[in-house]
């Protein structure tokens, strides 16, 4: 055994780390942030599920009636219940987000890691086709899918989803290049540890902080997209109450009841700055790095 | 008969001229080699070729007197398990998410040698055997000093009990001290377990400390052979001569 005295493991001295210490504190409190706001649109959502203020086609209200007992954010031009669809909308801001990044993930992941490993020949193929992905404009691509499909949630979810995964696997390409590069993939090699377990231990937890942060965005987009879509009427149809399509339902009375424009348009930016704020946030949490000192 | 043996091995990647030129050698039980040279004379790839990451364009590496067959998965796994590597750049050579038991533990894992409590019992024998305490299996690479880490590869390289160590220039990446501290982690391992050593290095002093023989390398060719402390007095290549006479002395 060892004639070498132990020695003993003290920390780095850092002085830059007490210098950090307030930003730290600052990023908490912008992922605190974050989780409430997100958060309050989730209960929505959530409650809507179980209980709304009236039902989702009720047009028995009276018409661009202002906030009230009754009617708490007022009625639309139709008589229905602004907060009831504000409640729906909230619901489908967050499925279009979740299944939007679930696509993204799930398509982006794979290609990057392909291309990431791939010949050169097959990666510089993959990476033109992500190119003409990225450059393609997401409403563009998703006229493309509902006029196969037809205007739906679900075509709306997929083509949100593609037009992402473009921008996810060019993410993951260069990170998982990036962590490839590093020595301790070689060490891993060495130590007789193959591809799959070298991707699994050391590239994902390596690129997941930076995917998480990204992932966390595009779910922004996402809504933003879907928001769009639906003003257009390329998005969910009647009766879905979708934020964009509330939107554009309010343009024409934006001066006489402005409280059904601006509603859809608050939840908007609750929760696209909520899922930004948990991005920023995340980086932190996930990074032993930036946890410790 | 010798542990690892490269023979007659040239090297050239696909779009370049070669870079290594029929090199010979051979490392045998508890043997000490240095490979010297200057940046770009092809000790990082023969090292890469010694290893089983890159196959010799022509010539052979032999493990135990028998060639390398990287998809002979059996001869791999025994290849592996003897045959551990301490890289040059400690701060890169450990994945910094993961706790030091788990990156020690790795080539018990992945070669299936022990698991669970006796694979942590090994850890910590190794880790011990470097000089590091208990308490630094919880930890974080980046709560490490340079010196510390190298400790920490050098426990990861030797937790399966290989019987030979490939070191890429352990010790140019550390302070004049730490270097000390390392080499003498690296003597007292080869001293007391038998393990053959092969030390890349562009530094003469790092290579005289620990290795018996010295194979000078100049453009990816051998250029001298020998005794560490001969070429050290003697040098009889002009390249030697002149990488003798860059170690730094005392005015």
């Amino acid at each position: 055994m060892s004639d070498t005295a132990p020695v003993q493991v003290t920390e780095i001295p850092d002085a830059a780390a007490a210098a950090r210490r307030p930003r730290r504190r600052s990023r908490r409190a912008v992922l605190v942030i974050g989780c409430v706001l997100t958060a309050s649109v989730i209960l929505l959502a959530l409650v809507s599920l179980v209980w709304l203020p009236f039902p989702q086609s009720d047009t028995s209200g009276t018409r661009l009636e202002g906030p009230g007992a009754e009617h708490w954010l007022g009625t639309d031009k139709l008589g229905r219940d602004l907060m009831t669809q504000l409640m729906i909308g909230a619901r489908i801001a967050l499925v279009v987000g979740l299944g939007s990044v679930a696509i993204a993930a799930v398509l982006g992941l794979t290609l990057g890691l392909i291309a990431a490993f791939a010949w050169p020949w097959l990666d510089d193929t993959l990476s033109a086709a992500l190119d003409v992905i990225i450059a393609f404009p997401v409403l563009l691509l998703a006229m493309l899918v509902v006029a196969v499909q037809g205007a739906s949630l679900w075509s709306a979810i997929l083509a949100i989803g593609l037009a992402q995964s473009a921008v996810v696997a060019r993410l993951v390409r260069i990170l998982a290049r990036r962590v490839l590069g590093e020595q301790f993939v070689t060490a891993s090699r060495t130590s007789g540890t193959r591809w799959p377990g070298v991707v699994g231990g050391h590239i994902l937890p390596n690129i997941a902080p930076m995917l998480g942060v990204n992932l966390a965005l595009q779910f922004g987009i996402a809504v933003l997209a879907e928001a769009s879509l639906s003003y257009l009427g390329l998005g969910a149809p009647p009766p879905n109450a979708s934020w964009g399509r509330m939107l554009f339902e309010a343009q024409g009375t934006v001066l006489t009841a402005p409280v059904g424009a601006i509603a859809p348009g608050i939840a908007l930016v609750v929760l696209v700055l909520g899922v930004n704020f948990i991005a920023d946030g995340l980086r932190d949490v996930a990074d032993p790095t930036r946890r410790h000192g | 008969m010798s542990l690892l043996e490269l023979q007659g091995a040239s090297f050239a990647y696909r779009r370049g001229g070669p870079v290594v030129h029929d090199v010979s050698l051979s490392l045998g039980a508890g043997e000490s080699i240095g490979l010297v040279g200057e940046s770009g004379a092809g000790k990082s790839t023969i090292l890469s070729l010694l290893l089983g990451l890159s196959a010799p364009t022509s010539g052979e590496v032999l493990f135990d007197g028998i060639p390398l067959a990287r998809r002979d998965r059996t001869l791999m796994r025994r290849f592996r398990s003897s045959v551990q590597t301490v890289f040059q750049d400690p701060y890169s050579s450990l994945d910094p998410r993961q706790r030091i038991d788990r990156i020690v533990a790795e080539p018990l894992r992945s070669l299936g040698i022990a698991t669970g409590d006796d694979a942590l019992e090994r850890v910590a024998e190794a880790v011990a055997s470097v000089g590091l305490e208990r308490d630094a299996l919880r930890r974080f690479p980046h709560e490490f000093s340079g010196g510390q880490r190298q400790r920490i590869a050098i426990a990861r390289a030797i937790v399966c009990r290989p019987k030979v160590l490939l070191a890429d220039e352990p010790v140019s990446g550390l302070d004049v001290t730490t270097r000390i501290q390392v080499i003498d982690v690296l003597r007292r391992l080869r001293d007391e377990t038998g393990l053959a050593l092969l030390m890349v290095s562009h530094d003469f002093t790092s290579v005289a400390a620990l290795c018996e023989r010295t194979v000078v390398l100049k453009d990816g060719r051998v250029v001298e052979e020998g005794a560490t402390g001969s070429i050290l007095s003697s040098p009889t290549t002009d390249y030697a001569r002149s990488l003798v006479a860059a170690i730094p002395r005392l005015p």
